[in-house]
């Protein structure tokens, strides 16, 4: 049944988006990303103008995180103080990301620096994890106890914060520094960056998986809902129609997803995760490396000159 | 669907009008506004005209021929092409197109070549290639011209740029109509209907038209709200995320 979307003006199947809304909902509430890096892709290769696209599903990813973090709290499943931390350097590192984007814009590279960023961030964290995590489960299999953790090489540095819902006590420069990064990649790339949260958390913090989740979802909800805002004012490219059909699917897949998620074992979740990170960047190389079906690609453009 | 009283009007301007020259050109459209609802998916216009000959003149050797020429409002176009770096596929090079017609179908009894001169179909823009530049394609370096192509055969296939050929049916000798399709994506504002009469290469006559093409109701709310009311448009929707979310969460409560 066709539904016309007001701002991106044109027509779109309302089921197929419901469905997107529900696959992509049913892997954030699962793995505690946010699903940007599928839903962008997803919604462009449906004709959705990019900047639409983006700005947009932001909105869908608040309302699935909604969801998810609510759950979350009611299991006591969420370190708020480690969220608001993650949450305090991420946004400085947007700031600092939105300046580099305009720079690298100005420069021209900016598609040059895009591509060869998802394909190696994607590709190192996937390979990373996926190797790990399949090492995890043929230990576990064996009866073989698994080596005790090395010492965190983060563990001498000053300024160290206690986070007893979490049971850590870390420094503070490794982790509002990371929160930075994911901050800049987040929007030079254009997405949420909790498929790079995730995993650290899990492996260089050693947060507990179930923590991670809730944690992750909290600070992805509050991103997301200021990205909604900023975009709504400054670029007007949120399309309410299109927001509310996805979410009306986001939300229950989340529901499902997180249900799903929880009756993982922790080295089946990485497995999983890091094979979605490693398809996604497998997808994007393939995009990068295979000769283009059209070599032309059109825009229309606001502004002349 | 003609509609009869619109159908009057013209003819009653077609008698009005004096014989200014050997032949009158009256044209009208099936409707002066299509309005995007939330059920949307494009709409069909039609255009019908009649030809009066001055009884005094002498009849012509060759047939009349029509072309119709609808153009949407102006836009601006990036075409990129990509080109291998190494081993990857990377937008290098961009053109820019300014003030190229968002929608244009041209629409004809023949084809466009049997109608008029090249030269003069450029001078009356008659067809997609006069409106892209008043270069010719063959005046145009290799490397430039494929960046027309390009534009006009992306936008065809999106069915924003139409030539038709067998477009115009004459119903008798001296009345024509002719369909116009706007693909759902066909941009909001005005549309120009020109319908240009020619016979033996010769322009003889031509008559103008409009029609809008605008969002009516929710659609129109919500697109005012979006650009005029920003910040406000930018809480609203992250309300409905936050309530939507919480239903969610209140409907799955059991576990």
């Amino acid at each position: 049944m066709q539904i016309y979307l007001p701002i991106a003006e044109m027509p779109v199947d309302m089921f197929l988006i419901a469905a997107i809304g529900a696959a992509v909902g049913f892997l954030s509430g699962m793995f505690g990303v946010g699903g940007g890096f599928l839903m962008t892709p997803l919604l462009i290769f449906l004709g959705i103008p990019p900047a639409i696209a983006v700005a947009t599903q932001a909105a869908q990813i608040a309302a699935a995180s909604t969801t998810g973090t609510l759950a979350a709290l009611r299991r006591d499943a969420v370190d708020m103080k480690l969220g608001l931390v993650l949450l305090g350097g991420g946004i400085v590192g947007t700031a600092i990301g939105v300046g580099l984007f305009n720079v690298l814009r100005r420069l021209g590279q900016l598609d040059i620096v895009i591509v060869v960023s998802y394909v190696t961030l994607f590709g190192v964290v996937g390979t990373l994890m996926l190797v790990e995590s399949i090492r995890a489960l043929t230990a576990s299999r064996r009866g073989v106890q698994p080596l005790p953790p090395k010492p965190p090489w983060h563990r001498d540095l000053p300024w160290r914060m206690a986070f007893p819902r979490a049971g850590l006590e870390v420094s503070l420069i490794p982790l509002v520094g990371i929160a930075m990064l994911i901050g800049v990649a987040g929007s030079v790339l254009g997405i949420g960056g909790g498929f790079i949260m995730v995993p650290v958390l899990i492996y260089m913090f050693r947060v507990p998986v179930a923590l991670v989740v809730g944690t992750s979802q909290f600070q992805i909800l509050f991103t997301m809902l200021g990205a909604t805002v900023l975009h709504a004012a400054t670029n007007q490219t949120v399309d309410v129609v299109l927001a509310m059909l996805l979410t009306v699917g986001g939300v229950f897949g989340a529901q499902f997803g997180a249900r799903a998620g929880r009756n993982l074992k922790g080295e089946a979740f990485r497995l999983l995760l890091a094979l979605l990170i490693l398809g996604v960047g497998l997808r994007f190389a393939f995009e990068l490396t295979v000769t283009p079906r059209d070599r032309y690609t059109i825009a229309p453009v606001e502004v002349s000159g | 669907m003609m509609r009869p009283a619109r159908l009057l009007i013209a003819l009653a301007a077609w008698l009005a009008a004096g014989p200014a020259g050997a032949e009158q050109l009256v044209a009208a459209l099936s409707g002066s506004r299509v309005e995007i609802n939330s059920t949307y998916t494009g709409a069909e216009i039609v255009a019908f005209g009649v030809i009066e000959r001055d009884q005094r003149t002498v009849s012509r050797a060759g047939p009349y021929d029509i072309v119709i020429t609808v153009r949407g409002p102006a836009r601006n176009f990036i075409v990129r092409q990509k080109e291998r770096v190494g081993f990857a596929w990377l937008n290098r090079e961009q053109r820019r197109f300014i003030g190229v017609p968002s929608y244009l179908a041209v629409l004809s009894t023949r084809p466009l070549a049997d109608v008029t001169t090249p030269v003069l179909q450029r001078r009356l823009k008659i067809g997609v290639d006069a409106h892209l530049s008043v270069i010719p394609d063959d005046l145009l370096p290799e490397r430039e011209r494929a960046y027309r192509v390009a534009l006009r055969r992306l936008e065809g296939e999106a069915g924003r740029f139409v030539e038709d050929p067998a477009g115009v049916a004459f119903l008798t000798p001296n009345l024509f109509r002719a369909s116009i399709y706007l693909p759902a994506t066909a941009n909001t504002g005005l549309y120009e209907v020109e319908t240009q009469l020619f016979a033996d290469g010769t322009p003889l006559a031509k008559a103008v038209n409009t029609f809008e093409v605008a969002k009516t109701g929710f659609e129109q709310r919500i697109a005012e709200a979006a650009h005029q009311a920003r910040w406000a448009y930018g809480l609203s929707v992250v309300a409905i995320s936050l309530l939507f979310g919480w239903l969610a969460s209140i409907v799955f409560r059991r576990d």
